[in-house]
């Protein structure tokens, strides 16, 4: 076992952990965190992306060991007193989701591509959610989705 | 002394248990000390090859090498004609902060994984994978780059093509890692393109990497997953290059003949040594090179002939 610390949603937290242990089961098992999904444990569905110091990762290629120092930003973070982030709702409003399973991915990817990158277009959008899969809902209204949520959150930073 | 051995959760995944030492050095001075000591210590770049084979109980390494660490591994800068790419800089910094002078390996680059892959995937990774079907690969070859490697006290450099040696083989000796990458500077354009089943986050079925040295009238190509290693493609190379002479082309920057094309594709195409396997069969392969050969030089070409 090793000693690990680090942030998760501004909390600092110190654990030890079985050095294999993969990120996503340290924030699901020992934090309780279950909001990132496992898909496919091979890095390809982006289910499991998280926020690693700011950059979209997938956690289930990423130790627990190795994010020692860090600060990880998973889905739980982003509402705030049980209001829905502008892309949470932006999902809500236009139907992004039917199942869910990807979704929590799907934001952490998006607020990624969001801070990021200013004024995507759709082929933009669509390219940057290339490393996240959807079985559901063909990513016509995640597109849709996340441009509404990247002009809201863009006009209330300017505000 | 008792307690559980590699414990396997309900998943089938496995826990740890006695059995993996994971060594997370801060230098490349003490790296090199502990690969000395641990020969056996796998070591961890970015992990999306590595974590994958260990999610799913393919490798189960006694000692794992974190380079993560390492900030030396993350550092670039120009000398002389060229780049020295530290073996730990992100495919996302690469293109960011790089693409300009090495055009190929950024066009690559673009195309490995997805955004999240990139952000952690490595040159360093996929050189010390060694798989034909690395996609950074191609393009090194084509703009002959050098590869360093280092071991406690000593250090070497050699050209890619003496570095890899079969598929996910490499020159490196158990007790080095590979600190670097010497690649220079594009002196024309260069382009690259693959095949697969989809767009993101796929292993590629054929890739192929064109560098135009505009300078001395030099084209070299590289051709990925068609073979054991990253093979280059000198008929190619040379039938394409006494064309381009011979038609008074480099200097009027006139377009390629198709004709001229598609005998550039078929050389290309011959020059591959593919398998059948899951992926595609030695035929489409050789198929699939005969046209992103051609294609990829008539992109490289356009840039040419732009270029005043």
């Amino acid at each position: 076992m090793r000693r690990v610390s680090l942030t998760v949603n501004a909390v600092e937290h110190e654990a030890m952990v079985e050095p294999r242990q993969l990120l996503v089961y340290f924030l699901r098992e020992q934090l309780g965190l279950t909001g990132t999904n496992v898909g496919c444990d091979t890095s390809t569905c982006g289910a499991c992306t998280i926020l690693l110091n700011g950059k979209s990762v997938k956690s289930c290629t990423v130790l627990a060991v190795q994010a020692e120092g860090t600060e990880v930003t998973t889905i739980e973070a982003l509402a705030q007193d049980g209001d829905l982030h502008p892309l949470q709702q932006a999902f809500h409003e236009t139907h992004a989701l039917q199942c869910g399973y990807c979704t929590p991915g799907m934001i952490m990817a998006a607020l990624d591509l969001i801070t990021n990158n200013e004024d995507m277009d759709e082929d933009e959008i669509r390219t940057g959610l290339e490393g996240n899969l959807c079985r559901c809902t063909g990513y016509h209204n995640i597109v849709k989705a996340i441009q509404q949520a990247s002009s809201e959150m863009r006009s209330f930073a300017t505000k | 002394m008792a307690g559980p051995a590699n414990e396997v959760d309900g998943l089938g995944r496995c826990q740890g248990g006695k059995g993996l030492e994971f060594l997370q050095p801060t230098s490349l001075t003490e790296a090199l000390e502990l690969k000395a000591a641990h020969p056996g210590a796998v070591p961890l770049a970015g992990g999306t090859d590595l974590m994958v084979d260990l999610n799913f109980d393919r490798l189960r390494p006694e000692a794992m090498l974190d380079l993560t660490r390492i900030d030396e591994l993350k550092q670039w800068w120009p000398h002389d004609d060229l780049i020295r790419l530290g073996a730990g800089v992100s495919y996302t910094r690469l293109v960011s902060e790089i693409g300009e002078y090495l055009p190929g390996l950024a066009i690559a680059s673009r195309t490995i994984g997805s955004p999240q892959i990139r952000n952690r995937a490595t040159v360093g990774g996929n050189l010390g994978t060694s798989s034909p079907a690395g996609d950074a690969l191609p393009p090194l070859l084509a703009a002959g780059a050098e590869i360093e490697v280092a071991s406690a006290g000593s250090s070497r450099r050699m050209p890619f093509r003496d570095f890899m040696i079969g598929p996910k083989k490499n020159a490196l000796a158990p007790e080095e890692l590979i600190v670097a990458v010497h690649i220079p500077k594009a002196r024309g354009p260069q382009q690259f393109s693959k095949i697969g089943t989809r767009n993101a986050m796929v292993i590629s079925v054929a890739s192929f990497a064109l560098a135009i040295d505009a300078g001395t009238r030099a084209i070299s190509c590289a051709i990925g997953s068609a073979g054991p290693v990253i093979l280059e493609a000198p008929e190619a190379d040379e039938f394409i290059e006494s064309s381009l002479e011979e038609s008074g082309a480099w200097d009027a920057r006139s377009r390629i003949d198709n004709s001229v094309l598609q005998r550039f594709g078929e050389l290309v195409a011959q020059g591959a040594r593919p398998i059948t396997d899951v992926r595609g069969t030695k035929a489409y392969r050789q198929h699939a090179l005969a046209v992103i050969a051609a294609r990829t030089l008539t992109w490289a070409w356009d840039d040419y002939m732009a270029s005043a």
